[in-house]
């Protein structure tokens, strides 16, 4: 098929990338970024009950870069579970990220993207950037897509490392109606933004059966309730997305 | 082996790298990789799409089931409906991600103000 965005488009000199690095990056001042700070606050919260020490937890925000996954390891630690057990849990609740990848590298790639890029910026791929890249993404010129996705991580995660850094000096525990307060803020982005992104009606259908599927498998199978709602989920939702294709 | 069961400044950061960093990244890389033999345009996308909503609403559902800390303390009732409501205002009054938390908080702060 020919893409006429793929064509004819100069390479786009180093004044330009800027310009786009820029853009992605001044995306961090925005209701999802300031959503992500306030999940991070809590992050630092619960890292500070484990007897995580700041410069680690600054260090997990930046290597890891997995909210749900962290989480998932601060408790792993607050356990006293061993090194097996919190790697295996945390890739467990890691394996979303693939099918997120997988979804954003064939809008974020250009005609001349290397794969080295492509693996560099899949470092900063979580949640909320997908969330930011599928909404915007498709609106700009396709060889400076790269330029200001990597704004946008790259920003991001530094920022969430010194809130998590001033969350530790400040060394206060939240008043519990904050805390409280906090905690809907995260679901409410990802429930009204997730839907505004759906590219197709299966993605809708998807959203709501693992809304349903998350708890409920979690009820009987803790370690699997992502990926089985994720697998589950998607799948009937896929499944009637064919349905739908075949009787149209 | 635990994170404090080596007493070496560095240890706590091994621990980190080969329990969070080798557990997360492969998967991005693995995305990157099978990312890049599928066609913008491919069927299969709309199942991989499928598959990424599903796990992130269950990351959402468990959030607002599952709670930890202060909100844990809050009933299900609770959450489950300002969460729902934060969305009917949403989908019903204007496609803005604001009114959606804006509606929810309010709702849920009111109900924990009760006791709820």
């Amino acid at each position: 098929m020919q893409m006429p965005d793929d064509t004819v488009l100069p390479t786009p000199g180093f004044a330009e990338r800027c310009r786009w690095f820029l853009r992605g990056a001044s995306n961090v001042a925005s209701v999802p970024g300031l959503i992500l700070c306030t999940a991070h606050i809590g992050f630092a919260d619960l890292a500070q009950q484990a007897g995580i020490t700041m410069a680690q937890a600054v260090f997990m925000v930046g290597i890891i870069w997995a909210l749900p996954g962290m989480v998932v390891f601060v408790g792993a630690v607050l356990s006293g579970v061993g090194l097996l057990a919190t790697a295996f849990a945390v890739a467990l609740s890691s394996v979303r990220l693939t099918p997120m990848v997988v979804s954003l590298v064939p809008e974020l790639r250009g005609s001349r993207t290397r794969k080295l890029t492509l693996y560099l910026l899949a470092h900063f791929i979580a949640i909320t950037s997908w969330v930011i890249a599928m909404e915007t993404i498709r609106g700009m010129p396709r060889e400076v897509r790269t330029s200001y996705y990597f704004g946008l991580g790259s920003i991001l995660v530094v920022t969430n490392m010194i809130v998590v850094a001033i969350v530790f000096a400040v060394a206060a525990a939240l008043p519990p109606v904050v805390a409280a307060g906090l905690f809907l803020l995260t679901p409410m982005y990802f429930l009204t933004s997730l839907w505004g992104s759906a590219r197709e009606q299966a993605s809708h259908i998807a959203m709501v059966l693992g809304l349903v599927l998350g708890p409920l498998i979690h009820m009987f199978a803790p370690a699997f309730d992502l990926l089985g709602a994720g697998l589950i989920g998607g799948g009937l939702a896929f499944a009637a997305h064919l349905i739908k294709d075949r009787s149209a | 082996m635990t994170l404090g069961s080596i007493d070496a400044w560095w240890w706590p950061y091994l621990f980190i790298v080969l329990a969070g960093w080798a557990m997360t990244y492969p998967w991005r890389a693995l995305g990157v990789y099978l990312g890049g033999r599928i066609r913008e345009d491919s069927e299969i996308l709309v199942l991989v799409r499928a598959i990424a909503t599903a796990l992130v609403a269950a990351v959402i559902g468990n959030l607002v089931c599952l709670p930890s800390g202060p909100a844990a303390e809050t009933t299900l009732a609770l959450r489950v409906f300002s969460a729902a409501m934060g969305f009917a205002a949403y989908f019903f009054i204007a496609r803005k991600v604001l009114i959606g938390i804006v509606v929810a908080e309010a709702i849920f702060g009111l109900g924990f103000y009760f006791g709820y």
